[in-house]
This record gives structure tokens, C-alpha cells and sequence, in this order.
């Protein structure tokens, strides 16, 4: 067990190496733009640009480039005192405000998984269990709806009707809601909205995941051989057939919530939520580069975190793995 | 009796679900409107869909409804949104389509090399996918796409913002599922007593790669194809929705969304026909897939 960790972790270190220099290759190598004149502003002296490229460090050759971008990174290897590089908007630190708003993301991001697992894996066992009945078939037909349905248009339409500013029926805090919450339960009632539109997709993939799991171990032998024991159809549901169907959702659980973790960059752009995924994209209305390198290496780093989080749980359940 | 091919099997298979073939016939006129867009709109004597008005605005800049004029209403540039949908078909199947058709060229390519091969050339495929599947699509193509939208673009302007870069980023976050997939499959077949046979015939490895084993792997690469479209649309869709993706003034679903968000209140119309138009269409392409996956692997859990 010991050493299939120590081989993920060298992996996941890896990753994350070849990661951050594919971020550094798409921001600092293919731009054909001159990164110090998009800094410099409008109509800028070639001093100040001459100068921008010194104090930026673009003067350097790109591989030396590369080596201060680490820096950057982990300022202990670099030391120089820089966390993600700075916002070309506004000059601050990229590192320190993508960790200000990550509670937001998280708050959206928990609060979406507890309802998509709540409405998801119910609906999935009963539709396995109750296969080609009237309402597996609703059940299946709405859930390819919603997967089909992008989240902002979803997003959109339920502000449409219920958003308590502007909505047909005025029932819950909808647009921009959390930027002027005060308290827990104000901030909760913002993310309603967000949270059920959220839950609505993944709850969709994981019924039809958890379905199609549990129908074919439904038809394994140990569960003919479970029935024949006298177990109740219950107990032979539920103990056997879904313990062993649901293994496979800890892998796409953790993924999700690595990707969301990111920044739910589409929910939280519709509704104006104040979390990650809102901060890259009014980088990207400006173009601020650093800002949106910094997040998307963030988002990366986070996906890579839980796929080896997934990998070590996954070798504790089913030891098969651990080769 | 003739012998049925795997592809005859597949269609007879596929014929008998009622709700994917809809879905398939729904698919087919969508691309001939997208193809036929401009001449659809000559007929229905819609307006250019870059064609601004201020006529169709009221005196606070509002746009209009849906009217007889303009049947699915204006924009807030007063454009006429029904010709706007129609172009945005176009782009929306356009890149799609050939985003998944050259993911599945590259994917196959190279999924065959690594799985007929092995070796050395299997371990740096394998390895190349790993790392590029653990990359974020919308991520990398959120970056990518923000890195290129300079005046300057990309790569001394070779990779320039709008549909370039959108069908780079699809391609780049498809080929590896491709790969993956074909080359388990060709791990598979390689060893099978057909292609045995064919090697103790004296046949070349091209021979043995192109006549025995891709014809084994056309029916899973169409149906994987139909499965990547409706993912790769919604891809385009968000990008353009972000606004890294398909550039204005060209109309596109995602960026109209994005557009409508802001008067949603005054303009349900602007939000809602892009939308369904989307919905729509992702919709039947994951219906037909799900026919065509059931119809290649009977035995497949959906329906039984």
C-alpha cells in the first residue's frame, strides 16, 4: 500500500510539474502579443515598456522565464516573495485573491454535491431496480434533459421565473443575491438557485451512472446467490448490489468536486457569485492574463489533488487495484 | 443468406428504437437548415442576421418581441434572433463536427500505433493521454483561448481567436478519450485468431492495421463520434458563452445566452430560442447516441 502511494505521489508531482509547463507554454510562449505593452496601458514610451519587461522579467530567456514562473509558484524554491504573479487589472497578487473567494466555490460546491447525491442515487436505484417501468422511463428521459441542458441557460431560465428582483414569481434570491448576504443563512438562501441548477446536471449523471452500474451487478451470481440464501429482496438490493455499484461513483465524486473546486466558472458567472470561477471570468472580460493563468492552474492543481485522493480511497476499497 | 456485415447488424439494431431514430431524423434536418440557413431565410424574408435596427428597439432601447416581422423577436442590437439561431446552427454543427472528426482521426491514428505496436511507442502515448487527460478541458480551453485573443493571436498569428481556436481546444480534449478507447480495443483485436491468420498469410502490418483491424473499429468510432458531438457543442457553447469562443459579430447560441443575461426580465424571447435551440440539439445527439450504444453492445444495461 505504501509504496502504490509513494508511486501516485511521484505521479501526481509528475503531473503537476508537466501541467505547469504547458500553463507557462500556452500564456508565455504562444501569445504572439507583447505581454509588457498590454501591461504598459495606453500609448506607452518605449522606457516604460523597456522597464515593464525588466521589473517583469521578460527580458529573460523563456526556459529562465519558465524556472521564475516556478518560483512564482512555490515561493520556497524561488524565493521571491510572489504568489501567482500579479494582476495585470489592478496589481495585486493572483495567489492570495483566488484564496480569499475559495470558501464561496466551496460553500457552492458542497452544498451541490450533498443535493445531486440526494437526488441522484435514490432515483438511480429505484430506476435499476424497477427497469423499464413507467417511471424509470420518466425518470431516465428528464435526467438526459438536464444533461443535455448547459447550466447557464438553466441558470438564466430559473432566474427568469424565480428570481425575487425580476422573476415571475418572486420567490428566492436569484442575480448577485450572495454579494449582499450578510449572514450564513442569507448566503445559503443565495446559493439556492445555484445549487439546485448545479445538482440538477450531475444529479441526472449520476442516476443514469448509478443505474447502468446497478442493473448489471444486479445480474451477478453472488446476487443470484444472495436471493437463493432467502435474503430479503431488500438486503440483496441494497447490501449487495448497491455497496457494490456505488464503488465506482467515489472515482467520478471526486473528479466533480476536484473540477468544481476550480471554480464553477458558468454557474458562478450566471449568477454573479463571487467565488473562483466569477474572478476568472471578469479576468477574461479584461484580458488579465496572469489572473486567469492563476486559475487555471489552481484548477488543474485541484483536479490533480482529488484524482490522487480518488486513487488511495478507491486502492482501500477494492484492493484489486493495488497492483 | 448473405452474411450481414457488423455495420447491417448494427443499423437493424439501431432501426428498432423508436425515440432515437426521431431523434436521428431531428439531427438530419437540423444540418439541412444549417446548410440551407441563408436560403431559409430568403423564403421566411428574414433580415441579414448582422443586420441591426433600431427600428425594432422601443424608446428606452428595448428590443421587441416576437412579432410576424421577426418571429422569434430582436436583440438588444435589434437583430433578428430567428436569423441569428439559423447562422448559429451553422457555426455550432461546423465546429463540432470537425472538431470530433479530427479528434477521431488522430485519436484512432494513434490509439492503433500504441495498441498494435507496444512497447516503447505505447508507453509515450499512454503517458501523453494520461497527463492530458487530467487536464481540465474548459480550463485549458478557457486559457488557451484567453492567451490567443490578443490582436496578435497565437503562434505569430497562425492561431487566431474565434473558430481556430475553439476546434484546437475541442481536439486537444478529445483525442485522448479516442485513443484510449481504440487502443484497449486494438490490444484486443491484436491478438484475436483472424489476425493470426492474416500474419501467417504473409500480410504486412499496414495490411493487418488498415483490412483487418479498422474495419472491427468502425462501429465504436461512430458511436463514440455521436457521443463527443453533443459534448463538443455545449464546449463551443460555453466558451462563446465566456466570450473566448466563436468571436462577434458571428452569431453563435452560447454567446447570444451570454448576451441575454443581462435584460432577461424585458427579453425572455433573446434568452430563450438560443437556449432551446442548444437544449434542443444536445438533446438528440445524446439520444441517438444512446440508441447507437445499445445497438453496438446489446447486451448494454439501458434498456432491458
Amino acid at each position: 500500500m505504501a509504496g502504490y502511494i509513494a508511486r501516485r505521489l511521484v505521479w501526481m508531482a509528475f503531473l503537476l510539474f508537466v501541467i505547469t509547463l504547458l500553463t507557462f507554454i500556452i500564456f508565455s510562449v504562444l501569445p504572439a502579443g507583447d505581454p509588457a505593452v498590454a501591461r504598459a496601458g495606453r500609448q506607452p514610451s518605449a522606457e516604460l515598456i523597456a522597464t515593464i519587461r525588466e521589473q517583469l522579467g521578460l527580458d529573460k530567456s523563456k526556459p529562465t522565464q519558465f524556472l521564475n514562473y516556478i518560483g512564482d509558484i512555490l515561493p520556497f524554491v524561488g524565493g521571491n516573495g510572489v504568489y501567482f504573479g500579479f494582476s495585470y487589472q489592478n496589481n495585486t497578487e493572483v495567489l492570495p485573491e483566488i484564496l480569499e473567494r475559495m470558501p464561496v466555490t466551496i460553500f457552492l460546491t458542497a452544498g451541490a454535491v450533498i443535493l445531486w447525491l440526494a437526488i441522484g442515487i435514490p432515483i438511480g436505484v429505484l430506476s435499476a431496480v424497477k427497469t423499464g417501468s413507467w417511471m424509470d422511463r420518466l425518470a431516465m428521459g428528464i435526467a438526459l434533459v438536464f444533461i443535455s441542458a448547459p447550466v447557464y441557460f438553466l441558470g438564466l431560465v430559473v432566474l427568469y421565473l424565480f428570481d425575487n428582483k425580476i422573476g415571475i414569481w418572486k420567490l428566492l434570491p436569484g442575480n448577485s443575491a450572495y454579494l449582499e448576504a450578510g449572514s450564513i443563512g442569507e448566503k445559503a438562501a443565495a446559493l439556492f438557485l445555484p445549487w439546485c441548477v448545479l445538482a440538477a446536471a450531475f444529479a441526472a449523471i449520476y442516476a443514469r451512472f448509478l443505474r447502468g452500474n446497478l442493473i448489471d451487478t444486479l445480474q451477478e451470481d453472488y446476487i443470484r446467490t444472495a436471493r437463493a440464501k432467502g435474503l430479503s429482496e431488500r438486503r440483496v438490493v441494497f447490501r449487495h448490489g448497491v455497496r457494490a455499484a456505488i464503488t465506482p461513483i467515489v472515482t467520478l465524486l471526486g473528479l466533480d468536486i476536484g473540477l468544481l473546486l476550480g471554480g464553477a466558472i458558468l454557474t458562478e458567472t450566471v449568477f454573479n457569485i463571487p467565488g473562483i470561477g466569477r474572478y476568472a471570468y471578469n479576468a477574461i472580460t479584461v484580458s488579465d492574463l496572469p489572473v486567469i493563468q492563476g486559475t487555471v492552474l489552481f484548477g488543474a492543481f485541484f483536479i490533480v489533488l482529488m484524482s490522487l485522493i480518488v486513487d488511495i480511497l478507491y486502492a482501500f476499497i477494492d484492493p484489486r487495484v493495488r497492483y | 443468406m448473405a452474411a450481414r456485415s457488423p455495420l447491417q447488424l448494427f443499423w437493424r439494431r439501431f432501426r428498432r428504437d423508436k425515440v432515437a431514430l426521431a431523434a436521428l431524423t431531428f439531427i438530419v434536418l437540423l444540418i439541412l437548415v444549417a446548410i440551407f440557413a441563408p436560403v431559409i431565410r430568403n423564403v421566411l424574408g428574414l433580415p441579414d442576421p448582422n443586420a441591426g435596427s433600431t427600428e425594432a428597439l422601443d424608446d428606452f432601447g428595448l428590443p421587441a418581441g416576437p412579432s410576424s416581422e421577426h418571429p422569434m423577436g430582436v436583440d438588444a442590437l435589434g437583430r433578428d434572433i430567428m436569423s441569428r439561431v439559423l447562422d448559429g446552427a451553422r457555426v455550432s454543427l461546423l465546429v463540432a463536427f470537425i472538431g470530433t472528426g479530427l479528434s477521431v482521426i488522430i485519436g484512432v491514428t494513434m490509439g492503433m500505433i500504441a495498441g498494435f505496436y507496444r512497447g516503447w511507442v505505447d508507453t509515450g502515448i499512454a503517458r501523453t493521454i494520461d497527463v492530458l487527460l487530467a487536464f481540465p478541458v474548459l480550463l485549458l480551453g478557457v486559457g488557451l483561448a484567453s492567451a490567443c485573443s490578443g490582436r496578435e493571436g497565437c503562434l505569430g498569428g497562425a492561431l487566431q481567436p474565434g473558430l481556430t481556436v475553439v476546434i484546437t481546444i475541442i481536439v486537444i480534449g478529445n483525442w485522448p478519450y479516442v485513443a484510449r478507447i481504440i487502443r484497449g480495443q486494438v490490444l484486443s483485436l491484436r491478438e484475436k485468431e483472424f489476425v493470426e491468420a492474416s500474419k501467417s498469410l504473409g500480410a504486412s502490418n499496414t495490411r493487418i492495421i488498415f483490412r483487418e483491424i479498422l474495419p472491427n473499429l468502425v462501429a465504436p468510432i461512430i458511436v463514440y463520434a455521436t457521443l463527443f458531438i453533443p459534448a463538443n457543442i455545449l464546449l463551443e457553447a460555453s466558451l462563446s458563452f465566456l466570450g473566448v469562443g466563436v468571436q462577434p459579430p458571428q452569431a453563435s447560441w452560447g454567446q447570444m445566452l451570454s448576451d441575454a443575461s443581462s435584460i432577461i426580465s424585458s427579453a425572455w424571447w433573446f434568452m430563450l430560442f438560443p437556449g432551446l435551440a442548444l437544449l434542443f440539439t444536445v438533446l438528440a445527439f445524446n439520444l441517438v447516441g444512446d440508441g447507437m450504444q445499445d445497438a453496438l453492445n446489446p447486451k448494454s444495461s439501458r434498456q432491458r
